[in-house]
């Protein structure tokens, strides 16, 4: 029994689609599926729905790492077999949640998920990540398993989670905060609309692998890739080849993906640019998209010191600055980028003056402006 | 005892959010003991943690371009991982991901987790992201010939496929929706499904020019970011009047409730004060409170949810529910960052949810014709302009679709636009026109 090299078509089974989620349903979830009336927070992390039934069920939410081994899923499973009739559920933001149906049955849930600990001395599952506070970092994978990043992933969160980390355990902030990462331009992890995106970037223009590059690359594949128009076919030294016009390069590595002779990243050019004010939901303003605000940050392994000193300078001039209810762009717009870059202290540059497509309608057309 | 010396990763171990790095030397550490048959090397996870550090040392990536694999029959749901420096690490040599589709909305039994792990640990590294930001669960890492060993196991034994990666329908996604939400409008997860099940071709077999995202959001808060990240954005929205329990309202007032659920709880906001943190927020200032009684004038509210998101116990959504629809969101590369646009402002989401499909199916229709290779549906969208789409979806243009009309005159008149068409006589023009 088994996969057959011999006969690979054998009993083949295709095409099934994933499991069905009603078989993984929780029997309170079950049971007041689309009878829910209201929720509340009871504490970081808690939270309680109450069915129209009169049913209700308690959620512990845990921060996690996107990465996650075997072994810790087993620790999982054990913890939810253990509190929670063997269901448990992950959010979209690589959070973990522990349901459970009787109120009696948070303490020991609670008290079981504060107690483990990894060998290092890092929690295992910090509660957390609900209401008006900091939740878990969605991110890609850099360097642990993507071929094009220009930033590690995985670290960076690690870093920036580590010194958030009260945060997450709170509900401070004048309203939610979300902050994601990814690892270049292609966004896997669309941080584009994020209150705090975390973006790796490049500053070189592609080298030229001249020697294999017909061999690796379908040319003209690689010459319409380039959004600007900047790579045109060459003979070098008698090989087909490709040139690249450096000064029209925007570094997005489009021509990277599909050409493996052309590589961008480096340890010099290679960095995380920091974008804000971005935000998904309808709630009071309509969602908007992040806006660069720090053009360039070295990577700096195994830390990333400038990287999570920028994010704090921004965290701390909004929760000092905006009402309740207003997201992070909200409170920027509110009182004006101006004032944004000398409230949070950040240097404005030239860079951050938009020059792509659709650029004028960035720039300030109008005597409105603050001193 | 571990492979490499980690000095810089080990750094990562310290301070107290989860660290992925203890995650793994954990993992290393029980696949040095363990008994079962790994077929998988032995030594990936060590590896990869030796080609970290590397990584951290060059700050330049170690992975080298794709690869083509995958499984007989399928273009999509494996991503091709070699190393660059394959002498030094050859436990993580050839290193593929494989996609496997997750369940609508991410519950699991324990019992199924555990039949994942126990497949992955003897098959690959052992090592998953739960999940990919595509909703995928990701097993991460392992050989080519583990690859058809793995599909069959997984379609046979867990009764489970693979999702999806490439020029295809990629794995829908949606949110909790009715499993653990007031707020869903449609049954997002019933949704999310059905349509993963109809469309497994287009999921499993690359026939589209770039790829292809459905996203379900139950309501306008957006929890899977449809609007930012669907080629297809469904969001769920209502028609009709929210309904308000005046009671409740007054609890609010009162301070017997506390406001959003109690989600600002960690700092003294003061006393709520509903006509400052509801009525004054209102985008369209539609509500009115009168210290007894509050009012929405329903027709002017365009559904932001936050009243609802303040009083969650007071105030509900509508009970004529269905979704919006929206098209062509993207990530910036390569025109800029784009949302979806609002091509359908209400639709009925109910089973078999045939007039979503036959929409999908024209959108498809359109974007596999004129589609050019690599351009998302947003890109075609905004090159051949939204009147066309709009006649591609067979729909009238409706003031709900914009944000403001054009501030430039240079409509594209057509043809028939024009009574009489464009046939004109030079001749007899001059008859009345010197020349």
């Amino acid at each position: 029994m088994g996969y057959d090299p011999k006969d690979p078509l054998k009993d083949r089974i295709t095409d099934i689609g994933p499991r069905d989620y009603k078989e993984f349903l929780p029997s309170v979830i079950k049971e007041n599926y689309g009878k829910w009336l209201y929720h509340e927070i009871l504490e970081p992390g808690v939270l309680v729905h109450v069915s129209e039934t009169g049913a209700k069920v308690y959620t512990v939410r845990v921060g996690g790492c996107r990465l996650m081994s075997v072994t810790h899923i087993r620790e999982i499973c054990e913890i939810a077999d253990k509190h929670c009739d063997g269901y448990l559920r992950f959010t979209t933001r690589n959070n973990v949640e522990f349901m459970v149906d009787d109120e009696s049955k948070l303490k020991p849930l609670m008290e079981d998920l504060e107690s483990r600990e990894f060998a290092g001395g890092s929690k295992k599952f910090p509660r957390g990540g609900t209401g008006a506070g900091l939740t878990n970092i969605v991110h890609t994978q850099g360097w642990l398993h993507c071929h094009t990043p220009a930033i590690d992933a995985s670290g960076v969160v690690k870093c920036v989670m580590d010194e958030l980390y009260e945060d997450f355990q709170d509900m401070r902030f004048p309203a939610q905060v979300r902050i994601s990462l990814a690892c270049c331009l292609n966004m896997c992890g669309a941080v584009h609309c994020s209150d705090i995106a975390i973006l790796g970037i490049h500053r070189m223009p592609p080298m030229l692998d001249h020697e294999h590059l017909d061999n690796m690359c379908e040319i003209p594949l690689a010459i319409a890739a380039c959004p600007t128009g900047a790579i045109k076919p060459a003979t070098v030294d008698g090989k087909k080849s490709v040139a690249v016009k450096n000064e029209r390069c925007m570094f997005c590595g489009n021509c990277y993906t599909m050409c493996p002779s052309m590589p961008l990243a480096d340890e010099e050019g290679s960095g995380v640019a920091l974008l804000v004010g971005g935000k998904i939901s309808n709630r009071i303003t309509e969602p908007k998209f992040s806006k660069v605000v720090v053009p360039f940050l070295y990577n700096e392994p195994p830390r990333w010191p400038s990287t999570v000193d920028a994010i704090k300078k921004i965290l701390n001039a909004y929760v000092d600055g905006a009402q309740k209810y207003e997201r992070l762009g909200d409170w920027a717009e509110r009182i004006g980028w101006e004032r944004f870059f000398e409230k949070t202290g950040l240097p404005f540059t030239g860079h951050l003056i938009d020059d792509y497509r659709f650029a004028y309608t960035t720039w300030r057309q109008s005597t409105q402006f603050k001193f | 005892m571990a492979k490499h010396k980690t000095p810089m990763l080990d750094e990562l171990e310290k301070g107290k959010w989860p660290s992925f790095i203890s995650d793994m030397k954990q993992e290393a550490e029980s696949r040095e003991k363990t008994n079962v048959d790994l077929q998988a090397p032995k030594e990936c996870v060590d590896d990869l943690l030796g080609l970290m550090e590397l990584t951290y040392e060059d700050k330049v990536v170690h992975w080298k371009h794709g690869g083509i694999v995958g499984v007989f029959g399928y273009g999509g749901g494996v991503i091709g991982r070699y190393c660059d420096q394959p002498e030094q690490f050859p436990g993580v040599r050839d290193f593929h991901t494989l996609r496997v589709n997750q369940p609508s909305s991410k519950f699991y039994s324990t019992e199924y987790l555990r039949q994942v792990c126990e497949l992955w640990e003897r098959r690959g590294s052992g090592l998953t992201n739960m999940h990919g930001s595509t909703g995928d669960i990701i097993l991460l890492g392992t050989t080519t010939p583990q690859l058809e060993e793995i599909f069959w196991e997984l379609t046979h034994n867990l009764d489970q496929d693979l999702g999806g990666s490439g020029s295809n329908l990629r794995t829908p996604s949606c949110c909790i929706g009715k499993a653990r939400c007031e707020f869903a409008c449609y049954d997002t997860q019933a949704v999310c499904t059905d349509f993963t099940m109809e469309y497994q071709d287009e999921l499993h077999r690359p026939a589209f020019p770039y790829k292809f995202k459905f996203k379900f959001d139950g309501c306008p808060n957006g929890c899977v970011a449809s609007i930012a990240r669907a080629d297809m954005s469904v969001i769920g929205t209502w028609k009709d009047d929210i309904r308000i329990d005046q009671d409740a309202v007054k609890a609010y007032t009162g301070g017997e409730l506390k406001p959003n659920g109690g989600a600002h709880a960690g700092r003294d906001w003061g006393a709520f004060d509903i006509q400052k943190e509801v009525i004054d927020l209102c985008p369209t200032n539609c509500m009115a409170w009168d210290g007894n009684k509050l009012k929405i004038d329903n027709k002017e509210c365009t559904r932001c949810m936050h009243c609802i998101n303040v009083m969650p116990k007071a105030l509900r959504i509508g009970k004529d529910t269905g979704a919006s629809i929206l098209f062509g969101a993207k990530a910036p590369i390569l025109e800029g960052a784009q949302m979806s646009t609002l091509t359908v402002p209400f639709m009925k989401i109910e089973e078999p949810y045939e007039e979503l499909k036959d929409l999908v199916e024209k959108v498809w229709d359109y974007w596999s014709e004129e589609g050019k290779n690599r351009e998302r549906l947003g890109e075609l969208i905004q090159r051949e302009g939204f009147q066309k789409f709009l006649e591609v979806c067979e729909l009238d243009a409706d003031p709900r679709m914009i944000q403001e009309p054009r501030s430039n005159p240079y409509i594209f008149w057509k043809e028939e636009d024009v009574p009489g068409g464009w046939e004109r006589d030079i001749n007899e023009f001059r008859k009345k026109h010197q020349r």
